[in-house]
Formats: C-alpha cells, sequence, structure tokens
C-alpha cells in the first residue's frame, strides 16, 4: 500500500489548560496526488491545522504521519520533502526575488541550483523581477515569488494557507492553473485552507469542513453539493457555518 | 556535520551577507561604535598618560586592551542576536521553521555570522588603535587568540539566553539584545581588577568568563605572563554559560511550539 501523504490521527490542540479545543479529535488520511481542501469560518481551526501538520505547533494530542514520518519523532526528514505557502508569512523584504530563492535553494539543499531557479523564474513570469527587491513587488508578484519558493524543493506535500488571497481574479486564475499544473506534473499532494469556494470546488478533489475544531463534514465537492441539495459550496459552507443541518437543508 | 547541514548553515549566512553586499551604510554601521569608542579611551588614555608620568604606558595598554576586547564580546553577543531580529523584523521565521533547518543549525548560522560582524566592527578599531596611540592589542601574543575565543563564547551564550527571551516575549524583547552587556560589563572587570570590587561582590564578578580575561590580559600587559589559571577558569565558565543558555534556548524554542508563537513571533 503507497505511503499516504498524510495521516492524522486524533489530532487535538488546546492552547490553555480549561480552553475548548482549537483543533478537536482531526483524522484523516490524504493520499499522494490529489488536492483536498480545509474549508471553515474564522476560527474553525485550520490554521492550527496546517500549524501542527508543518510541526510549527505541538498538538494536545493525536499525531501526524507526513510522507511516512512520525512528526513528533522525525518532522525534518519530512520537512525536507515538505513545503509550505501564506500570504501572511513573508520572505525578507530587503532580499531580491533571486536572493530569496538562493536562501531557500541552500536551506532545502536543491541539487542544481541555478538551473532550478531559472525554471521557477521562467515559470512564475518572474525573471524580469529577479533583482527586484521583494519588497517593493505588487501583492500579486509577491503571492508569485511564495509559491516559487514553496516549490523550489519539489515539495511530494505543499501545504497552502489562502494562497490567493488578496489577488485579484486574473492573478487567482493564473496561480490556481500553476497549481494543478504542479500537482499534475509532479503526482504532489495539496492540502489547501481557503476562504475562496470557488477555488476549493476548481482545485480540490476532497474537502474537509471544519467547524469549532472538528470535522462536520467530508467528501468530494460534487458530493457535498448533492448531500445539500445546493448549486455551489458556498451555499454549502454558509449552511454548515450557520448550522442548518443536511437534512432540513434538503 | 553532513554537507546538508553545512549547506543550511551557509543559506542562513547567504541570507545575512546579501544584505551587507547590497548596504554600505550596515557595513558602516557595523564599524561605527568599537571605533568611537577606541576614539574616546585613546583620548582619555592621552589624558592619563601627561597625568601619571611613566605608568601611563602601561595605563593606557591595559584599558585600550579593555576598550577592544570588550568590544569582542559586545559584539559576538550583538552579532548573533540582532541576526536572529532580523528574522523576526522581517516576519520570516515561519519559513525557517517549516523548512529542514535544525535548531543547531539556525545556532551554528548565527554563531558563525556574530564571528563575520565582530570581525568586521573590531578590526577597523584595533588597527585605528595601533596607527593613533601606538597600541597593538597583538602584543599580548598568540594567547590573544585564545582571549578571543573565550570572550566570543560568551558573548554567544549570552546572545542565546536573548533569543531564548525573544522566543519567550516576542520583539518585547529586543531591547536586551542592545543593552545586556552594558549591564554586565560594571562586574566583568574590564577596566580594573576584579580586586578592586566590593569583597561581596568579588565571587560574582569571578562566574563571569570575562573577569578571568580581563584579569588575564592585565597579567599579560603588565608583567608579561601568561595567567593559564584565568584562562582555563574562562573556558570552563564559558561551557557552563554555553551549557545553561542552550538549555533555556532549547526549552523556550519547544515552549513556542506549544504556544503557537513561532508563526507570530514579529507581531
Amino acid at each position: 500500500m503507497e505511503t499516504p501523504a498524510l495521516l492524522v490521527e486524533g489530532l487535538t490542540k488546546t492552547y490553555r489548560p480549561g480552553d475548548r479545543p482549537a483543533v478537536d479529535g482531526l483524522s484523516f488520511t490524504m493520499p499522494l496526488g490529489q488536492t483536498w481542501g480545509l474549508l471553515g469560518g474564522n476560527g474553525a481551526g485550520k490554521s492550527t491545522t496546517i500549524a501542527m501538520l508543518l510541526g510549527l505547533l505541538v498538538p494536545s494530542a493525536g499525531r501526524v504521519v507526513a510522507l511516512g514520518h512520525d512528526m513528533a519523532t522525525d518532522r525534518f526528514a519530512a520537512l525536507a520533502r515538505m513545503n509550505f505557502s501564506s500570504p501572511y508569512i513573508a520572505l525578507p523584504h530587503r532580499l531580491t526575488v533571486e536572493e530569496n530563492l538562493r536562501v531557500y535553494a541552500h536551506l532545502y539543499s536543491v541539487p542544481d541550483m541555478k538551473h532550478r531557479i531559472a525554471e521557477l523564474l521562467e515559470h512564475f513570469a518572474l525573471t524580469e523581477f529577479a533583482r527586484r527587491p521583494a519588497g517593493q513587488l505588487s501583492a500579486g508578484q509577491k503571492t508569485r515569488v511564495a509559491l516559487a519558493k514553496a516549490l523550489i524543493n519539489k515539495p511530494a506535500l505543499l501545504l497552502l494557507d489562502e494562497p490567493t488571497a488578496s489577488l485579484d481574479p486574473d492573478t487567482g486564475d493564473w496561480v490556481r492553473s500553476a497549481l494543478e499544473r504542479y500537482r499534475a506534473d509532479s503526482g504532489a499532494a495539496m492540502l489547501l485552507a481557503s476562504h475562496n469556494m470557488a477555488e476549493v470546488e476548481r482545485l480540490c478533489s476532497h474537502v474537509l469542513m471544519l467547524k469549532g475544531g472538528s470535522v462536520v463534514d467530508a467528501g468530494s465537492p460534487d458530493d457535498l453539493l448533492q448531500r445539500y441539495g445546493r448549486d455551489d459550496l458556498e451555499e454549502v459552507f454558509l449552511d454548515i457555518a450557520r448550522g442548518r443541518a443536511r437534512e432540513s437543508v434538503a | 556535520m553532513t554537507g546538508s547541514a553545512a549547506r543550511r548553515i551557509w543559506g542562513l549566512m547567504y541570507r545575512h551577507l546579501a544584505l551587507y553586499r547590497r548596504s554600505w551604510p550596515r557595513v558602516l554601521e557595523l564599524m561605527y561604535w568599537p571605533v568611537l569608542q577606541m576614539v574616546v579611551w585613546g583620548f582619555i588614555t592621552a589624558y592619563l598618560a601627561g597625568v601619571q608620568g611613566n605608568t601611563a604606558s602601561v595605563a593606557a595598554g591595559v584599558l585600550l586592551g579593555g576598550v577592544l576586547l570588550w568590544e569582542v564580546t559586545l559584539r559576538s553577543q550583538m552579532g548573533f542576536a540582532i541576526s536572529f531580529l532580523e528574522e523576526v523584523w522581517s516576519r520570516n521565521l515561519g519559513h525557517l521553521f517549516v523548512s529542514p533547518l535544525r535548531p543547531w543549525e539556525l545556532v551554528a548560522g548565527l554563531a558563525a555570522m556574530s564571528v563575520l560582524r565582530t570581525v568586521a566592527a573590531v578590526l577597523p578599531a584595533m588597527v585605528l588603535a595601533f596607527f593613533l596611540y601606538g597600541f597593538g592589542v597583538w602584543t599580548l601574543g598568540p594567547v590573544l587568540v585564545l582571549f578571543v575565543a573565550a570572550l566570543m563564547a560568551m558573548g554567544w551564550a549570552v546572545a542565546l539566553a536573548v533569543t531564548a527571551l525573544i522566543l519567550r516575549h516576542g520583539a518585547g524583547a529586543e531591547a536586551l539584545a542592545w543593552g545586556v552587556m552594558f549591564g554586565i560589563a560594571p562586574f566583568a572587570a574590564v577596566f580594573y581588577p576584579v580586586a578592586i570590587l566590593p569583597g561581596w561582590l568579588q565571587p560574582v564578578a569571578l562566574t563571569i568568563p570575562a573577569a578571568h580575561v580581563f584579569e588575564g590580559m592585565r597579567a599579560a600587559l603588565t608583567h608579561g605572563v601568561t595567567a593559564w589559571d584565568h584562562l582555563a577558569w574562562a573556558f570552563v565558565l564559558d561551557i557552563v554559560w554555553l551549557a545553561v543558555a542552550a538549555w533555556i534556548f532549547l526549552a523556550q524554542f519547544h515552549q513556542a511550539r506549544v504556544r503557537g508563537a513561532l508563526l507570530n513571533i514579529g507581531e
């Protein structure tokens, strides 16, 4: 049986004793080669979940096995084959685009660094900005640099936190196409936390609906639409966020 | 150390060196304070030389040697802690800590940057001290290398503890990166022997590695002898300080992972 990209068992995080868990008993197995979505309102536990999957946050209970490596005991072996992108975490803004990519090429021990960086600059239409400080780029250009950094090591598992937040529709569409191409070419797994339902419908083959730190529903976008009798995921999201049971909706 | 580990450490260094490569004000800022200190203390020693007659040359050497070697400690600590703060200010820690960079590699990269920053900061002041005041710190002989190594190790220990406090309290603790060594200086016997301190304070001073280095420096400059006992104590204390600081750092790093502070430490 193929090693899953992510095996998550009973993942729980309580920040302070006595508080309600931010994530409560999350379990799922995500295979390689698929894009999954993590949906939920503000405070649903998406960011906490992603931080635990990346090893940035120690779970209160449960475990994460990424690409066959237990994140509690062997996280660096997994991290070398993973990557992450979020518009909320900056890259050093005084370094040029190329310098930023060089730094991360070294950190991920990327072979043939020059070629890989040139490839990514071209792929993300960044060649003309290669020598410009990252802080002087537009929001769309910064997002492309962040994605280039996230793909520098050709990750087998890519975690994305709202990858198209604050982008105009054209740039957002361009980024989604780039992600689709990467998954198709590499066979990598991608987990996407997003508030953009159209994006999730387009990219994801499976969706985990989070509310109050727990998975309240899961399935393919088509399954969820059918189950809730809705035309788009946004309506399904609202049904779940507002506590409307699927039976009463149907 | 594996090739991959060396490459990750170099990646972290490259990130900082790239900043200096394009910014001469940053390089100038490194040299500015040590050179300024040297000039001010040089004039003070020149004044004392006029007042005290034939003892002045030794006194001048002791004071200028103290200034230069204390700058090594100070710049070593600041070079480490401020390189870490650069990551905090640029809100880059999240990216670093989801890469395969191990905590000890982060520490090694920061220590390597501290060496380069210290050399860039203190070397011009040393050269200036020779040309302006005729004081060559190298007259201490080969033991100078050991003095510098012991002082740099103390700087790293303090910087590790400061970095741990930044992990615990966020950027609010950054003032410590600039000021903590100034609080230690009075007890480190930089410009005067430990014996000058009040009796109850002397045992405290002797727990500071730098106090032993400066006792050794004075022995070398005034009597031309190498105080091996003080040097040995300096290194033993360095090991203790580094071990304690590493323990604090690792504990706070783990706590930051428990509290989820690594993603928003720049806030």
